[in-house]
């Protein structure tokens, strides 16, 4: 399986928006390249949450933000590499609504926040059969 | 022709083609040349009764289709066509 690889100043802004969001959802894009079989993210785009109702269980993002992404990621010659959202007192593990609305190819990163501290991220990736497959995570 | 843009976790299925252009004189006939050109999409775009899936949102330019008349939105020469797959989860 392939490597997930986020720059030091990466991971530390999705750190930060997850902290800051508690005790609701945070969620956004990353942006990077791909180098052989692994995959450098590079630059994070925090996005407002907005579900309507309650954000500390869910999280959704407006269709104009995403293609606000897309045409980022053209202009700044990197590609959308996937989503990232926070899980607020609860484990990094994809839930079934997670599954349900992910897309192939892309990362999925999910942050297990509680109100001063970050105590775990994942990244998935969904699999041919739409199973998702931990990818490996590795911080610079 | 109009111009559909495929969002990036599409590509996949257009040999990483971010654009598609066809003819047509809806919405629809658009993304069903798209799907017949790349086979590999259509079941991340339509569902068994051809009908675009929920989770796939469909723009002609910046106005979601569900507001405008769905797949039989007219479009132009000039058109421009977004698919958005819908970004969404939660802890439950």
């Amino acid at each position: 399986m392939a490597n997930l690889i986020l720059l030091k100043e990466v991971g530390e802004a999705m750190n930060k928006a997850a902290i800051d969001a508690f005790p609701n959802e945070c969620c956004g894009f990353f942006f990077g390249h791909e180098v052989g079989e692994d995959r450098v993210v590079q630059e994070v785009m925090p996005v407002e949450n907005s579900k309507e109702g309650d954000q500390r269980r869910r999280f959704s993002i407006d269709p104009k933000a995403y293609m606000d992404a897309e045409k980022h990621a053209l202009a700044m010659d990197m590609s959308l590499l996937g989503v990232y959202h926070s899980h607020p007192s609860h484990p990094a593990i994809p839930s079934e609504h997670d599954l349900k609305q992910a897309m192939p190819w892309f990362s999925y990163i999910i942050l297990s926040v509680e109100k001063e501290a970050v105590k775990n991220t994942t990244s998935w990736q969904l699999d041919e059969a739409r199973k998702f497959k931990n990818e490996t995570l590795k911080q610079l | 022709m109009a111009q559909v843009i495929i969002p990036t976790p599409l590509r996949k299925f257009t040999n990483s083609q971010a654009r598609f252009e066809a003819a047509g004189n809806t919405v629809q006939d658009v993304l069903k040349a798209l799907s017949t050109q790349h086979q590999g999409l259509k079941t991340h775009l339509l569902d068994e009764n051809g009908e675009l899936r929920s989770f796939v949102r469909v723009y002609l330019g910046d106005e979601d289709i569900n507001f405008l008349q769905k797949g039989a939105t007219p479009i132009e020469a000039n058109s421009i066509i977004s698919i958005i797959p819908a970004i969404a989860g939660g802890i439950v």
